[in-house]
């Protein structure tokens, strides 16, 4: 069983979506409930990974599976090569576990094509599930690929208004970016196969003791920098999110924030770092620069919206923008709050986006002058709202503190020390958009008639949203329980990023990033 | 006894859990009442135990850990608690007002709809602050910093469907934010700074065992001080983030006497003594701090001259009041500050708790005559000892501690401030002046509060004036025990020359806190000036004239209120440009947003309209429409793009491979 763990979670949904295709499509109820059941069980043959306490000590990749699957005459070669690590781990367990919520929440919100929307979820979640497993470059990308198919069909045909503007800018966006990477990828294995070094395949470990040479090392990287930019998604780039989010419907975006950002940042940890160095070295203050543009400048648009979603998404290249200011930073205590701050964004901005589902399958708006107090006939909606703000806003004793600030101490033990500065402004602004929108739609009486009649949460609502608070809370009280399993994997995972740059002559960094005043 | 210390925050956080998740259901007052008062008293009884175990033990330093928080790598923070004469000083008057003003609540908010919700985030409340004084490491500390910040937001916003109320939850927020960016910034330098030396540490006894390893008076200490200063401006109402203080009145009175009175707004102060190795070591950084300080004083004293809102003069008096105790930061006088600290969590929240007394009758009066005045007016005052007499009586002693009037707590406690401003090593008569005068200008608006409310004719519309009762007991009883340790507080810390008259009475105050400081204040040579260090006939002389400004101040308002009443208005109408200025609190809220917040909404109006939707869109969208264009009509939809995506996957393929082949 062990030996195909990794498998079995994988493909599980991809199984339950092919014996739904057998269920009519008109009973509805028996759709919904065995898409959650096939979601629930595929996160509890998940669980035992959680439990496995090889993580704490070893870095390298467990659970390893590996077949011969493609070969192309004695040249090509891609074989089914998987394993999952401290880095991955949390991120699968994140992405099994969001999934049966996501479920659950569509309950009442999807009501047309019901069939097609649960086939097409569970074909994402095995997407989802197979690019953070892979091992091999190929089958990554295949993964990859795989995501954008239901996606691009959840946007365009449960979406909003505007669906098919924001689905069709989301494959563009995205789409551009993949190719970059495939050439990339090419590259790379003609590379390997052309210096002769002992390969395997697509096998992403053996190409990370390639030595290619600095000058390509650049062009490759920023192949698979822009790609995985375009995911986090990272300013400049991030323009589709905003329209994708809103359109989407809510278990869309949900899942979009929630695990396929993360596909982004988890790009960059395990394929654009590890595979060039030399060229990470160069483009680091670039980079950390956009992440922190991105943070100031996601906040103050975010500021700005009149769209609940929409100030929610922006809020995203926000708090991404820390993430990737924590992995830039390449220490351990930046990488751990990066990876953690990952994890951190899928379950508070996924419960954004849950509570802004709530309000919308109410009144089917989303603009935030049209609601104004509440928290009178929602007591309960607003408690819970309230904590999700303030986990998002990074209030100490939640969740998001302990992302952000990791990522801070990283960053200010690292060159990227006035970034990080710059950075910590960020918490004033998260401060601002949040709590400015909490109270024009919670706070206040009552002015418009149509809030008169709103109903509480109901119990399906509050039994989807109670996992997330509990680990808003167990993150930020005791976040030990995670990060001393990410502990051996980022520390194996810098050592394989810093060991190759010390051959390499220290490039000159830009003057912003050296410490001037504090010597 | 120190291995219960954990017991103190614990308390409360049950508390609040259990109003938190039943009161709703429960709806009995008494319960939901009884429980949160009941916690808060058990903390209290906790933190008593403590306190008098650690006055007779020659230990003074101890810490407790419960369990690790963070782990990675060089970084290891746990959740510890550090116990020492100050945190012990801490506990003591944030768990012993605490319980006094839960008390209060109880017959206050008796009859509000949301009596369970204010009862759960007064404990929350409780609970974050203990932590602040307790955490042993500073990542403890800001749990608790953040965590009453985010009660403050609670309760500031606790009739949430004023807007009003909503606005100042906000900014009391968001600017304590601004304070709290400082407080990150601090330690994250702290943090590497002292690491780059070899020692990873937030932990405060740690730091200040190894700030010997930074330079005195060197950038860093300097930087990472005055950052954390920031942070302290920020909670502790101090120019230039004092502007949410005055707002957050909007909050229920109780509210109003612990958090923004009593204990929150202290956390700044109490922050700088827990670092006060570091601080020691920054002479510019303290020079920033007694200048804002004595700033702070004078210019918020100002302001409380001309307001006619009850709360808001006692508002203004707190941000002057917390002025002082920068000052005395500032100057190296950290016991005396600590003990004005102390004095003032007595006569102001007294005074708060009176003032609430007070509308709470006025509202009482008014609702009977079903009149909608405002009952926090001082203009609809007037002739009031009478009708409450123990709210009078608690209100004067207060009035008078906070005034300086000999032997009251606050007499003690602002002369050594004053004192040491004026012969301290670091400080100067101009800061003595300016806190001087500050202490009249307090002692006239005081008065002018006591008289305008409590003497004179009574000015209630004739329909409410007979009805306005003495609160009951629950609010009489805090009333009159924090009046008493109005009156008798100060005598923990009879400065020196005093003592010497009452036959060699040692200043308790100062040798208890001295494990704290002593050390620190050795190290810089913060102490009074050697040449008048033994002149009593100079501290009396000093004593003297700032008692005289005090008395001189209360016979004005006696003048301009009670003797002469048409005065005020002669001076209003004499000085209109002055006196708009000033009652208008100098135009700076409007400053503020006219700069800051209305140009930050402006960038963020651009960058969405301008560069995300025209620039970056427009890019996006103008590619799109040419590819269009060259796929010859192509619908716009996915067909066209999918043609596109398959070239350019065979172009890009092409591209490579002909680059490696002939490259």
């Amino acid at each position: 069983m062990a030996d195909y763990l990794l498998s079995l979670i994988t493909f599980f949904p991809l199984l339950g979506m092919l014996i739904l295709l057998f269920i009519p499509r008109d009973n509805e109820g028996l759709l919904k409930s065995f898409a959650l059941a096939v979601t629930l069980v595929t996160f509890f043959i998940s669980l035992p990974l959680a439990f496995d306490e090889v993580f704490a000590t070893s870095g390298g990749m467990q659970y390893r599976e590996f077949h011969e699957w493609i070969s192309v005459g004695s040249f090509f070669k891609m074989n089914y090569s998987l394993g999952v690590d401290g880095i991955s781990l949390w991120l699968l367990l994140l992405t099994t576990f969001i999934s049966p919520i996501t479920i659950l929440s569509t309950w009442k919100a999807v009501d047309k094509n019901v069939k097609g929307f649960m086939a097409l979820m569970l074909l994402l979640e095995t997407a989802m599930l197979g690019a953070f497993v892979s091992l091999d470059l190929f089958l990554f990308y295949f993964f990859w690929e795989l995501m954008l198919i239901p996606m691009y069909f959840l946007i365009g045909i449960w979406g909003g208004k505007n669906r098919i503007y924001a689905a069709v800018k989301f494959f563009i966006y995205t789409a551009v970016g993949s190719l970059l990477m495939l050439v990339a990828i090419i590259f790379v294995y003609y590379y390997a196969v052309k210096s002769g070094a002992p390969i395997d395949g697509f096998g992403v470990q053996a190409f990370y003791n390639l030595a290619i040479p600095s000058s390509a090392q650049h062009w490759l990287f920023l192949a698979f920098a822009v790609s995985f930019a375009i995911k986090v998604p990272m300013f400049p780039v991030h323009t589709w999110l905003p329209d994708a989010h809103t359109e989407a419907p809510t278990a869309g975006s949900v899942i979009l924030a929630a695990i396929m950002l993360k596909m982004g940042t988890y790009g960059y940890v395990r394929f654009a770092m590890p595979l060039f160095p030399e060229a990470l070295h160069t483009f680091i203050p670039y980079l950390a620069l956009l992440s922190v543009v991105g943070i100031i400048y996601g906040s103050l648009v975010a500021m700005m919206q009149e769209d609940v979603k929409k100030l929610v998404a922006y809020s995203s290249v926000a708090h991404l923008g820390f993430v990737m200011l924590g992995i830039f930073a390449l220490n351990m205590q930046g990488m751990a709050g990066g990876m953690i701050q990952m994890v951190n964004h899928g379950i508070s901005t996924g419960a954004l986006f849950l509570i802004v589902g709530f309000i919308y399958e109410r009144r089917h708006t989303r603009l935030i002058s049209e609601f104004g107090g509440l928290a009178h006939k929602m007591p309960i909606f607003a408690t819970i709202f309230l904590i999700v703000t303030l986990s998002s806003i990074g209030v100490p004793g939640t969740n998001g503190f302990v992302g952000e600030f990791l990522s801070l101490v990283g960053a200010f033990e690292s060159d990227l020390r006035w970034y990080a500065v710059v950075a910590t402004t960020g918490v004033i602004f998260a401060a601002v958009y949040m709590l400015w929108m909490y109270q024009r739609v919670m706070f206040g009486k009552i002015t418009n008639p149509k809030n008169e009649n709103l109903k509480d949460l109901s119990a399906r609502e509050i039994i989807l949203m109670v996992p997330l608070l509990v680990f808003i809370f167990w993150i930020g009280v005791y976040p030990n329980t995670f990060l001393r399993k990410m502990n051996p994997a980022i520390e194996l995972l810098l050592h394989q990023v810093k060991s190759k740059q010390v051959a390499v002559v220290e490039p000159v960094q830009p003057v912003i990033a050296q410490n001037i005043v504090l010597k | 006894m120190y291995d219960y210390l954990w017991l103190i925050p614990f308390f409360p956080l049950v508390g609040f859990v259990f109003n938190g998740l039943f009161g709703k259901k429960i709806r009995n007052e008494a319960v939901i009442g009884g429980i949160g008062t009941l916690m808060i008293f058990l903390s209290f009884l906790v933190s008593c135990g403590n306190f008098f175990t650690l006055l007779n033990d020659s230990e003074k330093v101890h810490q407790q850990v419960i369990a690790s928080w963070m782990s990675v790598g060089q970084l290891q923070i746990d959740w510890g608690f550090l116990f020492d004469p100050l945190s012990a000083l801490m506990i003591m008057v944030v768990t012993g007002v605490g319980t006094l003003i839960h008390l209060y609540s109880i017959g206050y908010m008796h009859g509000e709809t949301g009596f369970y919700r204010y009862f759960a985030y007064l404990n929350l409340f409780c609970f974050s602050m203990l932590m602040l004084v307790l955490g042993n490491n500073a990542l403890v500390m800001f749990v608790g910093w953040e965590g009453v910040g985010l009660c403050s937001y609670l309760l500031i916003g606790y009739y949430f469907d004023k807007k009003s109320a909503g606005d100042a939850a906000k900014k009391a927020f968001v600017v304590n934010r601004i304070g709290d960016f400082g407080f990150l910034c601090g330690l994250l330098v702290l943090f590497w700074s002292l690491g780059s030396k070899g020692v990873w540490t937030f932990n405060f006894v740690e730091i200040a065992e190894n700030a010997h390893l930074l330079q005195t008076g060197g950038v860093v200490v300097t930087v990472v001080t005055l950052a954390f200063f920031l942070g302290a401006t920020g909670k502790s109402a101090q120019i230039p983030l004092y502007t949410w203080l005055p707002d957050a009145m909007e909050g229920p009175t109780p509210v109003s006497a612990l958090i923004h009175a009593a204990t929150m707004v202290t956390a700044g102060v109490y922050m700088i003594a827990r670092l006060n190795g570091l601080f020691g070591m920054a002479p510019d950084t303290m020079m920033v701090i007694a200048v804002v300080g004595a700033t702070t004083a004078i210019f918020a004293a100002s302001i409380g001259l001309a307001q006619n809102d009850i709360k808001r003069v006692l508002a203004y008096s707190t941000v002057s009041q917390l002025g002082y105790m920068f000052l005395a930061m500032g100057v190296g006088a950290f016991s005396a500050g600590i003990f004005h600290l102390m004095t003032h969590a007595f006569f102001k929240a007294c005074l708060f708790l009176g003032s609430g007394s007070v509308i709470h009758g006025m509202h009482h009066a008014y609702h009977k005559a079903h009149l909608h005045d405002d009952p926090q007016d001082m203009r609809n005052m007037g002739g009031l000892r009478k009708k409450m007499p123990i709210t009078f009586i608690t209100f004067l002693v207060s009035t008078i501690a906070i005034s300086g009037l000999p032997f009251f707590s606050g007499f003690f406690s602002k002369d050594e401030i004053l004192w040491w401003a004026f012969a301290g090593e670091r400080g100067h008569w101009m800061l003595w002046l300016v806190g001087a005068i500050a202490a009249g200008m307090t002692a006239f608006y005081m008065f002018r509060l006591v008289f305008m409310t409590f003497f004179g004719e009574q000015k209630t519309d004739a329909r409410a004036k007979d009805h306005i009762p003495e609160s009951p007991l629950t609010i009489t009883l805090p009333l009159m025990i924090l009046g008493t340790l109005a009156v008798v507080g100060g005598f923990w810390g009879i400065p020196h020359a005093l003592g010497n008259i009452f036959g060699h009475m040692p200043n308790y105050l100062e040798n208890f806190l001295a494990p704290v400081f002593e050390h620190t204040q050795e190290l810089n040579g913060l102490e009074i000036k050697p040449e008048m260090a033994h002149s009593a006939a100079l501290e009396f002389g000093m004593m003297g004239v700032s008692v005289g400004i005090a008395v001189f101040g209360i016979f004005l308002a006696w003048v301009m209120y009670i003797k002469n009443p048409a005065l005020p208005g002669k001076f209003v109408a004499s000085f209109t440009g002055l006196w708009r200025v000033v009652y208008n609190k100098w135009f700076i809220d409007e400053l503020y947003a006219a700069v800051i917040v209305n140009n930050c909404k402006r960038i963020g109006t651009f960058l969405w309209k301008g560069i995300d939707v025209k620039i970056v869109d427009g890019i996006v969208n103008g590619t799109a429409w040419a590819v269009k264009g060259i796929g010859g009509g192509l619908r716009y939809t996915q067909s066209g793009f999918l043609h596109n995506y398959a070239m350019g996957m065979v172009v890009g393929v092409v591209v490579i491979v002909g680059y490696y082949i002939f490259g």
